[in-house]
Formats: C-alpha cells, sequence, structure tokens
C-alpha cells in the first residue's frame, strides 16, 4: 500500500493551498484518518508544514481520475476507453511527482524497479496536476489526442508559423474546422497537411465561424508543438 | 574569364542541373573519347606559359600532391579518394564518365586550359544538385544504380570524391607537363629548373634561425609550407633527410608547428601521432578545421523518408540522401529555414543527428520486443533510433547521469512519439544493482571528444594525459556495469555495443580489451561493413586480436565524426574469478592496480545479486565458476602488460584522481594496500579467499568488505 511520511520541518514552508491540496489528496486515500492530522496540523500551522511523500508512482485516485478523465473527453469525448481498453496490451494511468503518466502494464512492472527520486519518466506523459488540482494536460499528449479527436482544427500554411509560437488562431489563419463545433469544445489543431500542431478551444461555434471578421479569435492556443523547443525544461 | 565571354549570352555547358543522363550514354562517349584520352592533353602555348609562371611562383605543392598519392586508404577507393581542399592544379584528363562529360564542353567551348579548374568546380556543383533534385523521384532501385562504386560513402563524400579523380588526372598531366618543360623548356627559361631543385630541399632550420623566429611574429603562411615540406621528407627519409640530422629533430619541428598552426597542446598532437601516419594525420587535423555536414534522420515512426524530403523540399531545404548504408538518414546542404524548427522537425517527422550516431544503433539493431538499455541516453538521439528499430515495442531503459540533459531526452522522445522507454537518471555504474536482464545494452561511454574537435575546439587544448586516463577509468567501470546488465541466455539478444567519440587508444581498444579479460564476453562483428578495423597493437601493447572486429571512423576518410564501434556478445552470466587471481601473478595487476573498481564490482555484484530480488531474470549463481576467455591469449598479454605497470606507477600522481573520481575513500586505501604487499603475499590471500570463497560465498564478501574499511 502506500506509505504516507509527515514530515513536520519547520524550515520549510509551502504556500496554503498547497497544504490544502496535499490534506484533500491525503484524505481522498485515508478517508477520516487524515482529518485528524489535518486538524492538529491545523493548530501547529504557522511551525509546522508537511510533505506527502509517496513510494514510487502510485494509480490516481478517483478524484483524481475523474477531474482528468473531464479533461481529456473535452478533446476525444468517448474515446477515451478506447485509451484504457487496448487491444495491445493493458494500459494504465499512473502519477509521479505530480505528473501523469500513460503506460503500458509492462513497463510499469519494470518502471518500478526504479526509485522514485531517480525515475523521471515512464511511458507517455499526458499532464500534470497543479497545486490547485485542477489537471493541466501537455502537448506530450498530443500523440494519443489527434487520432482519437473529435473536433479539429485546420490551419493555413501561413498560420502554422504563428500558432506554433504560442498565438491564438485567428479567422484568416482559419483553414477548415469541423461542422456543429460548439463554442468551448476542446478541438485538436492540424496544418493543413494534416500533420498534428496542438490543441486548444474553439472560441466561437462553427456557425459563427463563418460570418465573423478575420482578425477575430477562432480557436484559444492551449499547447503546440513549438513547446518542444520553447519549453523544454517543463516538460518534464 | 576570356576578353570573348560574354556573360549575358552564356551558353549552359553540361548536362544540366535537372538533366537525367541517357542509360548507357557514358560508354557511348567513352568510345569516342578513347583516343583523346590515352595520350596526354597538350596544353596551348599559352597555357603552357603560364604553367611555368605558376610553377615557378609556387614549386611546392607539386610535392605535396605527389605524396598524397602514396597515402593509403582502407577503402576500396583509395585508388584516387583523396582530401578535397586542394583544388588549384592544371587540367583535367579525368577518365570516368563524369569528367569525360565535361572534357567535351570545354573543348568545345575552347576554354583555356588554364581556367579548367574553375570549370571542374561549377560542374561539380552541377552534379551535386542534380542528386538533389532526383531525390524526389528516385527510389531504392535508382540509389543502388547511383554511386555503385563508393556507396558506403557519404554523398558528399561524393563530391570530394569527384574532386579527388580531378586532382589525380591533374597531378598526371603535371607530371607530364614536367618532362615536357624538362626537355623543351630549358632553353625557354632554365632558371625555372634550378629554382625547382633547390626548393626540393627542405632545410631543418637551426637552432638561432629558430630563436629569430620566435621573436618574429608568427607566419602561419611559412609555418604551413614547412609543414608540408617536412611531412614530405619524413615520408621519404632516407633520401630526402638533411645529412646529420635524425628523424627526431624533424618530428620534433613538426610537432612544435602542428602546435601552432592548428592550435592543438602537445600532448594531443603527440597523442594523434601515435594514431595516424603522418600524411593522414594533417588530413585528420585539416578535416577538424572544417564543419561535418548536418545530417537528419528519418523518424519512422511517424513518417517515410519520401514524404520527409518532399516535405523538406518544398521548404527550400537542399538535401540528399545520407548512402547506401543508412536508409532513413538525410544530408542537409543549405537550408533556408532553421532545420532544428521547421514544423516538420516539431511534430517528430526527423531527428538532427551526426552521421556517426547512427553506427552505434545499427550495430546494435534491436529487435521487436527485446529489453534494451541506453547507458547514457542524452540527448536521446540514439535512443530514439532503437525505439524506431523496435517499432514502439519491448522496452527501452534511457538512462543518464546528468538530470539537466534528460529534460532534452524527455522532449525528444515525446516529439518523435517513443512511447516504451522509462527514463531514469541513475549513474551508469550503479546499474546492474537497479536493474539487469537486458537483451542489448548500448554504452555510448563518455569520453575525452578528441573525436569531434570540429565540434567542440575546446578539446585540442583542454585536455591532458589526466583526462584521457579519468575517463579512460570510468569507462572501464561502465563497460562492466554495462555487461553485467546483460542478460547472455536471451535467445535473441546478449549483445552489448560500446562506443566512443574518442579515438584514443586508450579510451577504446584498451577498455574492450579490459572487458574481454574481465568477462565472459567475446567481440562480434558490428555488422557495419565501412570503417577502418581497431587496433590489435598499438605501441608497446597488444590487444586481443578480435578487435580488429571493432571499427573505427575518422572525420577525414568517412566524412562524420571522430568514432569507434565495437559490438560484444556475452556468453555466460557467471563473472570469471580467474582474473582476480591473475592478478596476484602480475598479469592483470597493472589494470588491477589503475582501476580497483572491477574486483570490488565482482564483490559487490556477487552480494547484491543475493538479494537482488528485482532483477527481473535472475542470473545463474556464481557457483559454477570457470574461466573460459583468458586462455588463449595469455602468453601474448603477459609481457606487454609488465612495460605498462611500470609506466603506471610513473604517473601514479594521476591515481588518486581517477579512484576519486569514484568517490570512494575505503576503496583507495585498499588499494594503496595492495600495491604495498608483495606479490607472494597477495597470492596466498587469494588463495586464502578462493578457498572462503568455494565454501560461502557470502563469507568471502564480508571477507574482503572487511578488509576494505
Amino acid at each position: 500500500m502506500l506509505n504516507i511520511h509527515y514530515i513536520l520541518d519547520p524550515a520549510y514552508r509551502m504556500c496554503r493551498h498547497t497544504i490544502a491540496s496535499c490534506f484533500r489528496l491525503a484524505s481522498s486515500v485515508f478517508g477520516t484518518h487524515v482529518c485528524l492530522v489535518s486538524a492538529a496540523v491545523e493548530q501547529l500551522k504557522p511551525l509546522f508544514c508537511i510533505i506527502l511523500y509517496i513510494i514510487n508512482m502510485r494509480p490516481l485516485t478517483d478524484d483524481e481520475t475523474k477531474i482528468m478523465f473531464e479533461k481529456l473527453s473535452k478533446y476525444i469525448g468517448e474515446n477515451i476507453k478506447l485509451l484504457v481498453d487496448r487491444p495491445d496490451g493493458t494500459y494504465c494511468f499512473r502519477l509521479h511527482k505530480d505528473r501523469v503518466f500513460y503506460i503500458s502494464e509492462k513497463i510499469l512492472k519494470l518502471a518500478t524497479n526504479i526509485s522514485r527520486d531517480k525515475l523521471v519518466s515512464a511511458g507517455t506523459c499526458f499532464g500534470k496536476f497543479t497545486k490547485t488540482q485542477k489537471f493541466r494536460l501537455h502537448i506530450t499528449a498530443l500523440d494519443f489526442l489527434a487520432p482519437y479527436a473529435k473536433f479539429k482544427v485546420w490551419v493555413k500554411p501561413g498560420a502554422e508559423q504563428s500558432f506554433l509560437y504560442g498565438n491564438h488562431i485567428l479567422k484568416s489563419g482559419l483553414g477548415r474546422i469541423t461542422e456543429n463545433t460548439e463554442q468551448y469544445q476542446g478541438v485538436v489543431v492540424y496544418s493543413m497537411a494534416d500533420v498534428p500542431l496542438g490543441f486548444g478551444v474553439a472560441a466561437k461555434s462553427t456557425q459563427v465561424c463563418r460570418h465573423v471578421d478575420p482578425m477575430s479569435i477562432v480557436v484559444f492556443h492551449q499547447a503546440d508543438i513549438g513547446e518542444y523547443i520553447r519549453c523544454e525544461d517543463t516538460l518534464t | 574569364m576570356g576578353r570573348k565571354l560574354d556573360p549575358t549570352n552564356k551558353v549552359k555547358r553540361g548536362p544540366g542541373r535537372k538533366a537525367r543522363k541517357q542509360k548507357g550514354a557514358e560508354t557511348e562517349v567513352a568510345k569516342f573519347l578513347v583516343d583523346e584520352e590515352r595520350e596526354p592533353k597538350r596544353l596551348s602555348s599559352r597555357g603552357r606559359r603560364r604553367a611555368l609562371k605558376r610553377a615557378k611562383v609556387s614549386p611546392k605543392p607539386k610535392e605535396t600532391v605527389e605524396k598524397h598519392t602514396e597515402k593509403g586508404f582502407t577503402d576500396e577507393n583509395s585508388k584516387w579518394l583523396k582530401p578535397a581542399k586542394r583544388k588549384r592544379s592544371l587540367d583535367d584528363t579525368g577518365d570516368d564518365s563524369d569528367t569525360q562529360w565535361e572534357e567535351v564542353e570545354e573543348e568545345e567551348s575552347g576554354q583555356e586550359a588554364g581556367d579548367a579548374f574553375d570549370e571542374a568546380e561549377q560542374s561539380d556543383d552541377d552534379d551535386d544538385k542534380e542528386m538533389v533534385d532526383d531525390y524526389g523521384a528516385m527510389d531504392d532501385s535508382e540509389e543502388e544504380e547511383d554511386g555503385s562504386d563508393g556507396e558506403e560513402l557519404l554523398p558528399i563524400e561524393r563530391a570530394a570524391k569527384k574532386q579527388k579523380k580531378l586532382e589525380e588526372a591533374m597531378e598526371q598531366e603535371s607530371d607530364e607537363e614536367r618532362e615536357e618543360s624538362g626537355s623543351e623548356g630549358e632553353d625557354e627559361d632554365d632558371t625555372v629548373q634550378a629554382n625547382i631543385d633547390e626548393m626540393d630541399r627542405f632545410k631543418l632550420p637551426g637552432a638561432e634561425e629558430r630563436e629569430k623566429e620566435e621573436a618574429m611574429p608568427i607566419d602561419l603562411q611559412s609555418i604551413h609550407q614547412r609543414i608540408k615540406d617536412n611531412v614530405d621528407v619524413l615520408s621519404d627519409f632516407a633520401d630526402k633527410r638533411e645529412e646529420g640530422k635524425g628523424r627526431a629533430e624533424y618530428l620534433s619541428l613538426l610537432k612544435k608547428d602542428l602546435c601552432t598552426y592548428y592550435s592543438y597542446n602537445w600532448f594531443l598532437i603527440e597523442k594523434l601521432l601515435d594514431i595516424f601516419p603522418l600524411s593522414e594525420l594533417v588530413d585528420f587535423l585539416e578535416a577538424n578545421e572544417i564543419q561535418r555536414p548536418v545530417t537528419i534522420r528519418t523518424n519512422t515512426l511517424k513518417t517515410r523518408r519520401r514524404d520527409l524530403a518532399q516535405a523538406l523540399i518544398n521548404r527550400g531545404v537542399n538535401l540528399d540522401p545520407i548512402g547506401k548504408w543508412s536508409k532513413v538518414g538525410l544530408v542537409i546542404f543549405d537550408s533556408s529555414v532553421p532545420i532544428g524548427a521547421t514544423p516538420e522537425y516539431l511534430a517528430g517527422h526527423y531527428m538532427l543527428q551526426g552521421a556517426s550516431s547512427f553506427l552505434p544503433v545499427m550495430a546494435l539493431s534491436p529487435q521487436e520486443g527485446e529489453s534494451v538499455l541506453d547507458m547514457s541516453c542524452a540527448p536521446g538521439g540514439k535512443t530514439t533510433y532503437m525505439a524506431q528499430l523496435m517499432r514502439n515495442t519491448g522496452i527501452i531503459v534511457a538512462n543518464d547521469a546528468n538530470a539537466d540533459r534528460l529534460k532534452s531526452v524527455m522532449g525528444n522522445l515525446h516529439r518523435l512519439g517513443v512511447t516504451n522507454t522509462i527514463i531514469c537518471n541513475y549513474d551508469g555504474r550503479q546499474f546492474p544493482k537497479v536493474m539487469g536482464g537486458f537483451d542489448r545494452v548500448l554504452l555510448d561511454a563518455p569520453c575525452s571528444g578528441t573525436g569531434v574537435i570540429s565540434k567542440d575546439p575546446a578539446v585540442k587544448t583542454s585536455k591532458d594525459e589526466a583526462d584521457i586516463q579519468r575517463s579512460a577509468h570510468l569507462q572501464k567501470e561502465l563497460i562492466l556495469s554495462a555487461i553485467d546488465s546483460l542478460n547472455a541466455d536471451s535467445p535473441s539478444g546478449g549483445y552489448l555495443v560500446y562506443c566512443t567519440c574518442s579515438i584514443t587508444v586508450e579510451e577504446n581498444e584498451w577498455v574492450v580489451d579490459y572487458a574481454l579479460k574481465k568477462r565472459n564476453v567475446k567481440l562480434v562483428p558490428t555488422g557495419l561493413d565501412f570503417g577502418k578495423e581497431g587496433f590489435t597493437r598499438f605501441k608497446e601493447r597488444r590487444f586481443h586480436p578480435s578487435l580488429r572486429l571493432s571499427r573505427r571512423f575518422y572525420p577525414h576518410s568517412h566524412n562524420m565524426d571522430g568514432f569507434f564501434v565495437a559490438k560484444l556478445k556475452k556468453f555466460s552470466n557467471t563473472i570469471p574469478v580467474k582474473p582476480v587471481n591473475k592478478t596476484a601473478e602480475a598479469d592483470d595487476e597493472p589494470i588491477g592496480t589503475e582501476t580497483p573498481a572491477p574486483s570490488n564490482e565482482t564483490a559487490r555484484k556477487s552480494a547484491t545479486k543475493t538479494k537482488a530480488k528485482k532483477q527481473p531474470i535472475s542470473k545463474p549463481d556464481t557457483e559454477t565458476k570457470k574461466e573460459t576467455n583468458e586462455s588463449p591469449a595469455k602468453g601474448m598479454w603477459e609481457k606487454p602488460t609488465r612495460v605498462l605497470k611500470k609506466k603506471r606507477k610513473v604517473e601514479g600522481t594521476t591515481q588518486p584522481k581517477t579512484v576519486a573520481v569514484e568517490g570512494n575513500a575505503a576503496k583507495r586505501e585498499g588499494v594503496g594496500e595492495k600495491k604495498k604487499g608483495s606479490k607472494f603475499e597477495k597470492k596466498d590471500e587469494q588463495k586464502r579467499k578462493r578457498l572462503m570463497k568455494k565454501n560461502n560465498r557470502m563469507g568471502k564478501n564480508k571477507f574482503r568488505k572487511l578488509q576494505r574499511v
């Protein structure tokens, strides 16, 4: 099972919401038991902070799974089940240092050999949980989003560069868009040569897109493959 | 160019960039040209005069050209494969089909002989571009056709080759010309003759001359000239030497000149002088001054090479397939866009990777479904190549000791869509403890980088003996732990590929030879059909004869970074214990003292083995110990190593450093003790140990541990 160590360290100060999120996480695992501890820490808060120490990669809690799947379903809808039930072996999601990794069972078994602090990544990184327990998809998940995407946007060759530099997609750069895209629907962005470039959120529905002026934003940028160069350090 | 030449209505010469040659056209033309080709081409009177003038101004280059004919290349192309830098010469009477084309055109245009080399250069360019433009339509069968002779070379080298062919032709021409001028040119201008004679003799500057020179500002031009002359003399020492001057004097001057001209430190020049023959050394140093071609590797997980080439050509990139030996490589000649930031790059369709980095992975040839370890993976080029060869199946463990460099590995693996990888951040030496039983292991060992001087010129001056020793020591530790991580019983594998981007023998052959002695491994052919054989003998050292199966690659002969690749097969999971005994008999001693790790390694290893349940495939226990691969060449090794031992003791100053790398003070003490003890004592000790081992392995370990503390 999971080992949780509470390390009380006066020198180590974490911001308040981190502690809160730690507790939320811990309580979802241990239920009421943690509440007692949390009450104790509540009293000692000015002095002590708490670090959750979890050995090895762990499976996601129910809450986390729910949060992550909600996010994924914005882009690939019910195709999520294709990610979980694969014909070529069992694949699963694992949490490691706030990152969620999508790994085959076989690789996971081997990855358990590696101690927590030495493991950098295993399989594919899908994204990370923020300190406020929100899930943020990374560009590295694109390989699994693109084939299953329900709503797609194609950008013209001229606007490709702009999108890859992290800008939103304007109407003038919009090549094609899937019919019936709702406003604020998650979309995967392709180049006209069908190369996936990133993903974002539709700023306007398909209907509205038709009549809008060329300089208005139609897709909000969320992630693009330019990040492999721009923010290589934050990917891990 | 000539007065009559009007650039506005200049007629295009040559077959044209996009023209496809008719099949068999070359042979047809050859029939026509046969007569003209056989007899030496006569120069026009003006051409002759100009040639004479040239000879008067710089009679030297001729000599160096001559020298280059003698230089050997291991490839079959040795006949005309020569460095590309010296273009200037007289005329071409090429005997290959391409030059024949040009020949015809030249004669038609009535171009003067003296200007012909411009012509040749131009048409050379044309040829290159022709290959490039052809690419899109080119499929494999066509590739096979073109360049059937020099396929193992990079395409960029084909251009160089052509150049060399030209050069040779020119050289013949110049020989003939000299004869000519010998007979008829005497009455014209006999000072030329005298001049040549005089300049042929290279005089070694005396001590006072040198002092004078030192006071003056350095004249690189004259130093360069002097290097050439010096090499020339040394290559034919008996004839060309000055009376009373020894080879050592010439050599020391040469070394000094090389140091100043190419700005190396004395140590490295001496090292290189040991590895290369003189003429080749200059080529090597020259090659280090120019950049290697930019090469990319297609990611077959996401695209095909032809599609990628088309997409890049559309972006204004000028490229070419890398050569017959690779199906995924492309050479970039020039590009209007940054090649490391195109949308194709970001989408993971290719990886920027030096040509030499392909080779170890090709040698490793990982199979689908295997488990593979990449011991030092950053920045992930070789790892991704392995993944694509395995089609994303099986398991790759990508390890690197440097956490910062793992970020780029993470980026590259995800960008290229590799999903079967675990990235971890261990020191490679700890590895068999973490995980073992791999089918294949790639060890791209950290090295001094003497093969990639063109990439990092700092190596020229920053390396010294200690650096080489330090990295050699680390490499020996790494290669042992790499071998220990292998599973010899794997049905498809049990292979280790050891490679470095260094060309020094200490970091390559010596390390492999060491591994051969210490573990149950043997060398197997790398599967690379080009490259030079590894050394089996180097100065006073004699390595295992099978080391000729390893491959060396040099910038000047293969136009890729200097590289060493060796492929080993592990044939037994047991760790031979005999070498430990041998240390006592002073056979293996020098290496033993120099790297205390291995013996500890065995101890540590066996200690961990008992408790290591993590290892997926448990290795057979060490009870059935046998000594196998030592016996054949033992006698051969014996003597040289003893010499080594002495040497090592002299170099004792480096000792603490190398041990310190390991960061284990206790070990150092242990070594010190070992050194102090006499041979016989040690022998006894070993015997005792062996006895203990037979009874109880754990006991032995404890014993040794205690001793070390």
